[in-house]
């Protein structure tokens, strides 16, 4: 990424994209006192989110799910409507925001082919007790959040982690459910993440409606993947491991791909831990720790880009350096489209190189990458604990493998990797270098001192669990 | 940029310390109590489930099988003051003073401080639901691993916790 680039990426802005967001925030504000009690301020409000679909097929409905609120007789139905209504708002935003993102960097893109596989088959009576549980949140507004709220979830959410084709729902109820808890009574909260607790309300809403979840049909592909980096996601119960990487298939022109393992943990297990709770894919941790590539075998491509990982159709190759891989393909590798529902700000997530920089720190403690005079802010709250990178490596870096991100109004660099100049010649620090277990001394003895969180805590759930 | 309220990654939970788990495996701050399990020094199959209710600061010990903890006589246990020691490793000083209402002016008082400062007396908590809320906990290690993408996982980014 040169400074021309990010100079197109910066320049101008799109008018629609603040407009769309204030309409969003709009909304978000009505869920502060509940939609049981919209004043004449949240209706206008809800009036505003109707308008701004009013050209779309959703028109209608959005339009009959306000009046109904507005009226204080509404069922799932309506607010369905008005979760849809803002998640259409927020793609278009994605949309306008990823279509800038790709011209300033030049990167072809697929575009999506529908070709939906029917949604797995769940439990209906399940998906009913989440929207439920989402209607009360709703009606009590973030304010009236207490408790009692906050307990009702537990059972529904233990029933749905327990149902494998409905770990995204899970998931995010978990992930909801715990900021909520630590945040009771909501009602003494200084300040709200309204924009970040209606997206997760939203989006769960959404997941939850009969035939929410799409099913998606796999293509089996076959080729050399050659990793990128690792973006790890992570909440107090779950933790993703998701590896950016470059497909080369014959007769296809190579293209940017994902594969993604999650796991279940728990809040105390942190840091270089994590990677020992993920045991089922030792070869591409192998891959991952010594910079290999990966020779797979029929592995399914779903169509938005993700790699279903098998492990045992994947052998180890040859080194191949992240940062070469980078150098080489990223100026031209197809990306993905992006499936429909997952059109959100909050997703996008290119993989760029950039080179050739200053690192600045402003007053407020930000660094910034500064190329040809363009400056590019790093989200240094996003290097991940499981691995090497640090605020001070970033810092000291000359080249820096990472995703571009869009959140508060701005567009960010999250590192994957560093290179770093001394006088003993360049080193590297990849967030997945502890793939196999941190190679740090340090953090190796400090490891060891703290004993193996995972190992007490299977002890202690073989003893209890089972009885 | 924006607000902090116009962020979709804005942080809500800053993230949890590491510590030593064998001693107190399971410690929250939810229900409207500081709740946790502490293993006995004596018996690896006995555990102690303790708590402290936010606000009035009432607590209680008693084991899993619902025997009270002999260690209660008027004042706190070695069971509720190791609960509160590893509590304040795993989420800070300040984050369970907040949570449990104790006015603290130093920022840098330990848990000891904390201890002095509850103002409540024994109170009947039912160990059974904190329990089954360990069990809870102890079982999402039992959930298997998913190779399927999970893109809602983008609104959690992981990051950095002191080391
Ligand atoms: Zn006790």
């Amino acid at each position: 990424m040169r400074g021309t680039h990010l100079a197109e990426l910066f320049d101008g802005a799109d008018p629609g994209v603040a407009d769309a967001l204030d309409v969003v925030s709009g909304f978000d504000e009505a869920l502060v006192p509940g939609l049981a009690r919209v004043g004449a301020e949240q209706q206008s409000q809800l009036a505003a989110l109707a308008g701004a679909v009013a050209v779309t097929p959703l028109r209608e409905r959005t339009r009959e799910a306000v009046e109904k609120v507005a009226a204080g007789s509404f069922g799932d139905e309506h607010l369905a409507m008005l979760a849809g209504a803002r998640t259409a708002l927020l793609g278009a935003v994605h949309d306008a925001l990823l279509e800038r993102l790709d011209t300033a960097l030049g990167r072809p893109r697929a575009t999506w082919a529908t070709a939906e596989a029917p949604a797995p088959s769940v439990s209906e009576n399940l998906m009913a007790g989440v929207r439920s549980w989402l209607r009360e949140v709703a009606i009590a507004g973030w304010r009236g959040v207490d408790h009692d709220l906050v307990s009702a979830s537990a059972q529904t959410a233990e029933a749905v982690l327990a149902v494998p084709a409905l770990r995204r729902l899970a998931v995010l109820l978990d992930g909801l459910a715990a900021e909520l808890r630590a945040s009771c009574p909501v009602a003494t909260m200084e300040r709200l993440p309204l924009r970040r607790w209606a997206d997760l309300w939203s989006r769960a809403l959404l997941l939850a409606q009969p035939g929410g979840l799409p099913g998606s049909a796999a293509t089996p592909v076959s080729g050399r993947l050659l990793p990128l980096g690792v973006d790890v996601h992570e909440h107090g119960t779950a933790v993703q491991v998701q590896v950016h990487a470059v497909l080369e298939s014959a007769d296809v022109p190579p293209r940017l791909v994902r594969t993604s393992l999650t796991t279940a943990k728990v809040e105390t297990i942190v840091g270089p831990a994590v990677w020992r709770l993920l045991r089922g894919a030792p070869v591409l941790f192998k891959a991952l720790a010594e910079h290999r590539a990966l020779e797979i075998t029929d592995v399914p491509l779903l169509p938005g880009g993700d790699l279903v990982w098998q492990d045992g159709s994947a052998r180890p190759g040859e080194t191949v350096e992240p940062f070469a891989t980078a150098r080489l393909h990223l100026g031209t590798a197809l990306a993905p489209a992006v499936p429909p529902l997952e059109r959100h700000p909050v997703r996008i997530a290119e993989p760029v190189l950039l080179e050739g920089y200053a690192v600045a720190v402003s007053e407020e403690g930000e660094s910034r990458l500064d190329v040809d005079g363009q400056a590019l802010t790093v989200d240094v709250a996003r290097l991940p604990g499981c691995g090497p990178l640090t605020p001070d490596l970033v810092a000291a870096s000359s080249a820096c493998l990472g995703l571009v991100r869009w959140d508060g109004g701005r567009w960010l660099l999250q590192p994957l990797a560093v290179q770093v100049r001394n006088r003993r010649g360049t080193t590297e620090a990849h967030t997945a270098d502890w793939a196999l277990g941190p190679t740090d001394p340090k953090v190796v003895r400090a490891e060891a001192r703290a004993g193996d969180a995972v190992a007490v805590l299977r002890e202690r759930a073989g003893r209890l669990l089972r009885r | 940029m924006v607000g902090w309220e116009r962020h979709s990654t804005a942080r809500v939970l800053p993230p949890v310390q590491p510590r030593k788990l064998a001693k107190v495996p399971f410690v929250e701050l939810a229900d409207g109590r500081l709740q946790g399990v502490v293993s006995s020094g004596s018996d690896v199959e006995r555990v102690y489930v303790s708590s402290v209710v936010a606000g009035s600061h009432g607590y209680s010990c008693s084991t899993n099988n619902n025997r009270p903890c002999g260690g209660l006589r008027g004042t706190p246990c070695k069971h509720i003051q190791a609960l509160l020691e590893e509590a304040v490793v795993q989420y800070g000083v300040a984050r369970v003073a907040r949570y449990l209402r104790i006015d603290v002016d130093d920022p840098d008082c330990t848990d000891l401080d904390l201890l002095h400062r509850l103002r409540g007396g024994p109170e009947s908590i039912p160990a059974a639901v904190v329990f089954s809320r360990f069990l809870r906990h102890l079982a999402y290690l039992e959930v298997p691993e998913s190779t399927e993408p999970v893109p809602e996982l983008h609104w959690f980014p992981a990051t950095r916790v002191g080391r």
